[in-house]
């Protein structure tokens, strides 16, 4: 009896606090393990024409057209040419999945709340609106900036703003 | 709330939706054509007393104790009186939208707290008045009522008494009084003595309380409860007891129904105790006398007559009825999805080994022969599986009939309204995309479009009005139009009005009509001045345009000033599985629904002719098409750019064609439609649109599938 009582708090652990980090570029991001559908290695995109330049097309995901996503290009980073330790991150956001793509997957790593500082609030940039908080890890001690998943999925009038300010 | 329903309530809003549906159908035909027939009344009959039934069953005893009060009205009308339509439809009505609004309230998850008590009041009026006049003599007197009188009526209303007949009204009360006041007892005593003049019969309980001080305990526990007989209004007697100064903290007064049930427990709750009181009992026990004579008296003037073989008959069509529902099951569709889904799947996956590289220049006639069998056996399987998921448009137009009821009445304005291919079948998605858009354009063409009746004389029309919703399969989707004869739209006034919000984008002069009048699509788009009931504020039209375009729909508006409007909402089959050609341009794969092309050429070089702003068109047979090439318009890189070099495809959508230019066709092939993540849908109903969803291929690529008509209207 005990022992099913301590899987279950075991089992609610798990999700709690738990980040799947990644690399982009120098940086080490974190998104919450309960967005995280699947991590698969690179596939095939199809393209769609008339998209911003980050929204790379879609992936037939066994039978399921799942969209994609360059976090590089969405964080204005310079491209690089995808290599065998590029992985989409398949994310689902209210049903929505969205796969992204980043350089490289690192960890999963337990990042108490109390590890979590807000991130600083700039007037200006602009990749600050995806970042939750910046944590730090309890045993590396590493810095990592923790995504807002909703965000990255759903703010896309901004976006598309600056890009007409950026033609004009 | 829980997420899994008890699939008995899942039922219970099913049935009960489906019923009142049929109901509203069944009323405002008979309004139209302004007879109710016989039939009419027994299946409103049936109706109600099956909705009476299963909600009494669900202890939703708000709609049942309606269900009732409609049912007797009926039952008056069974009986040959003739019903006056004007004050009857309003009440019924009205009890119907209460009825509705307490299944939804429910299917939401909340309680079904609704008081039917004043519709019941009102139907109940209108019986009694009914009664006066029809003269139903087995019918009067019966305003009490006993035990015996129920088990002798159980046959006919299922242990449900006649509703009272006398003025009088009934209450239940309950009051507390304020924490801590004292004397509770004494305060019940004061206010029952200064009701009791008020009031024909009244009960009370504790009933010791002006000797038991004991009861003072008991009334700070559970409330002071009483029963009145009277002739005030339930204000009246709430306004008496809270302002009598007794310290009340809380005073509910209910109206029981007219259940039996009810009364039995009222009378038991309140008389048990008192049954030492003898004259209380007397005169209870008198009136169960009574009224036991009385329906003996009934029951043998019923046996007499033939009422028994009626009911008899009216019940075996009843069965008969629910034995032909039967042979329909109700399926989730959510379970219907999957099964789309497999098919679909299945589709690939046949592709996928009749098609599969490995044995592709093998010569295997056998295995080709069964391959034929199994592609013909799925391209079935597909189409039973696609007709499931198909319902007819005819319960979407019926709602919209009442609509059209009411506002005419609000607005004096007399329309009809003629329905043109209800049977269309359309894919569920879809109905439940439709039914707003179509009731708020509606709702446009009765407020904004059809004049009023001086109006229209003095425009040398009909007084009567007339809206149109037609909707027809054209093959390549669902074609849905709503039109009036009303005053049409206001070419300048809505020209100076979206100057005004600078939604202009080219010169006045080189806008179409067509591009004008989609301007009354953007939100916020009105040209009237003043906010009304039902329109003003400009966000109906949005609604409109958003919901279909969630369905890849598109709208085109007709109208001619003075005449009338149309609007023309075209939807796509989605979900489907058509016959695609596959294209390539550079990489990239596409397909185009076979049902658009209509030829595929080569371009001959002398035929291609530029205008003035350097934009291709093609001379064929004499007639001269724009180009549209899609690696300039998509962006893809493709080597071939000469248009005598790649393939001309002529597609036709409606009445506008074009000539696409791809690198070359790759075949034919029968796809599964999969619409386009949300994600990206969203990205692109911002552009110029022409991609309509996507699919997958034999190999497991993704090929976008065109949507012709977007195509063609980005370059005409």
């Amino acid at each position: 009896m005990s022992d099913i009582y301590n899987n279950d708090i075991y089992e609610d652990d798990t999700q709690e606090d738990r980040y799947l980090t990644f690399f982009l570029d120098k940086d080490i991001y974190g998104i919450e393990i309960k967005y995280i559908n699947e991590i698969i290695g690179m596939q095939k995109i199809t393209k769609i024409p008339e998209v911003p330049h980050y929204a790379k097309g879609v992936i037939n995901l066994r039978g399921k057209i799942v969209p994609v996503i360059d976090l590089r290009l969405k964080f204005k980073k310079e491209e690089i040419e995808y290599n065998d330790r590029t992985c989409i991150i398949i994310v689902s956001v209210e049903d929505l999945l969205v796969g992204l793509i980043v350089d490289n997957v690192d960890e999963v790593a337990k990042i108490p709340k109390e590890n979590i500082a807000a991130p600083p609030d700039y007037k200006v940039g602009f990749h600050n609106r995806y970042i939750k908080g910046i944590g730090k890890t309890e045993d590396t001690d590493t810095v990592k900036l923790l995504l807002d998943c909703e965000k990255i999925l759903t703010d896309d009038e901004f976006e598309e703003i600056s890009q007409m300010r950026d033609k004009a | 709330m829980s997420t899994e329903r008890d699939p008995l309530l899942e039922v219970f809003f099913f049935e009960t939706n489906q019923l009142l549906d049929e109901l509203e159908g069944i009323l405002l035909t008979a309004e139209q054509e302004n007879e109710m027939t016989s039939s009419d009344i027994d299946e409103i009959f049936r109706i109600m007393h099956t909705i009476k039934g299963s909600s009494a069953m669900m202890n939703f005893n708000g709609i049942s104790k309606l269900a009732h009060a409609i049912e007797d009205l009926f039952d008056i009308f069974r009986k040959g009186v003739k019903m006056d339509f004007g004050s009857t439809y309003d009440v019924v009505l009205s009890a119907l939208d209460f009825a509705k609004e307490e299944v939804a309230k429910l299917e939401r998850g909340y309680e079904a707290d609704g008081d039917p008590a004043e519709l019941i009041k009102q139907i109940n009026e209108l019986a009694s008045k009914y009664k006066g006049e029809g003269k139903a003599p087995e019918k009067k007197g019966k305003g009490q009522t006993s035990k015996k009188a129920k088990r002798d009526e159980k046959k006919e209303t299922s242990g449900i008494v006649e509703k009272w007949n006398d003025n009088y009204n009934r209450f239940k009360v309950k009051i507390r009084f304020e924490d801590g006041c004292m004397m509770e007892n004494v305060r019940a005593f004061s206010l029952v003595f200064s009701l009791n003049d008020l009031c024909k019969e009244l009960y009370y309980r504790p009933h010791n309380i002006s000797e038991d001080n004991s009861t003072a305990e008991y009334i700070v526990e559970n409330g002071f409860d009483m029963y009145l007989v009277t002739e005030k209004s339930k204000e009246e007697i709430y306004d008496l007891i809270v302002n009598s100064g007794a310290c009340v903290k809380e005073c509910q007064i209910t109206t029981p129904g007219v259940f039996y049930g009810d009364m039995e427990d009222i009378y038991k709750y309140f008389v048990k105790e008192e049954e030492s009181e003898d004259d209380v009992l007397s005169s209870i026990n008198h009136q169960i006398a009574q009224v036991k004579k009385e329906v003996e008296e009934l029951t043998k003037q019923e046996k007499s007559e033939q009422k028994d073989i009626k009911k008899e008959e009216n019940e075996k069509k009843a069965r008969e009825a629910r034995g032909q529902n039967q042979t329909f099951i109700n399926v989730n569709t959510e379970k219907l999805d999957k099964l789309m889904d497999l098919v679909g799947e299945i589709v690939i996956a046949e592709s996928m080994v009749s098609a599969n590289p490995d044995i592709k220049d093998l010569n295997l006639e056998n295995f080709q022969k069964a391959t034929d069998q199994l592609r013909k056996l799925i391209d079935s399987l597909q189409d039973s599986v696609m007709s499931i998921r198909m319902v007819p448009i005819a319960s979407t137009f019926q709602s919209m009939r009442r609509i059209v009821r009411d506002m005419g009445k609000k607005l004096n304005k007399d329309v009809d309204l003629v329905l043109l291919g209800e049977d269309t079948e359309v894919d569920k998605n879809i109905i439940s995309h439709i039914s707003d858009p179509l009731m708020h354009l509606v709702r446009n063409a009765m407020d904004h479009g059809i004049e009023t009746a001086d109006e229209r004389v003095k425009a040398g029309k009909n007084p009567k009005g007339k809206i149109t919703l037609s909707a027809s399969n054209t093959g390549a989707g669902i074609s849905i139009s709503v039109s009036d004869d009303g005053r049409g739209l206001d070419r300048e006034k809505i020209l100076e009005k979206a100057k005004e919000k600078g939604l202009l984008t080219k010169p006045e002069s080189e806008l179409s009509d067509r591009e004008v009048y989609s301007f009354i699509l953007h939100p916020g788009f009105s040209t009237r001045e003043t906010v009304t009931e039902f329109s003003g504020r400009g966000v109906g039209m949005d609604v409109v345009s958003n919901n279909i375009a969630e369905v890849g729909g598109s709208i085109y508006i007709q109208s001619e000033k003075g005449k009338g409007m149309t609007v023309h909402i075209n939807i796509p089959l989605t979900l489907a599985i058509i016959d695609g050609m596959e294209l390539s341009v550079g990489e990239n794969i596409l397909t185009i629904p076979i049902l658009y092309i209509k030829e595929a050429f080569k371009a001959n070089k002398k035929d291609i002719i530029k205008d003035t702003d350097n934009n291709e068109m093609i001379m064929l047979r004499g007639n001269c098409y724009p180009i549209i090439r899609l690696h300039e318009i998509y962006k893809m890189e493709t080597e071939v750019t000469d248009l005598s070099e790649g393939i001309m495809l002529l597609v036709q959508s409606e009445d506008q064609s074009a000539c696409i230019f791809a690198d070359k066709l790759n075949g034919e092939r029968s796809v599964v439609v999969k619409p386009l993540p949300n994600y990206y849908a969203k990205m692109l109903a911002k552009k110029g649109g022409g991609i309509g969803g996507c699919t997958i291929l034999g190999n497991g690529d993704i090929s976008l599938i065109l949507d012709v008509k977007g195509l063609i209207r980005r370059v005409i």
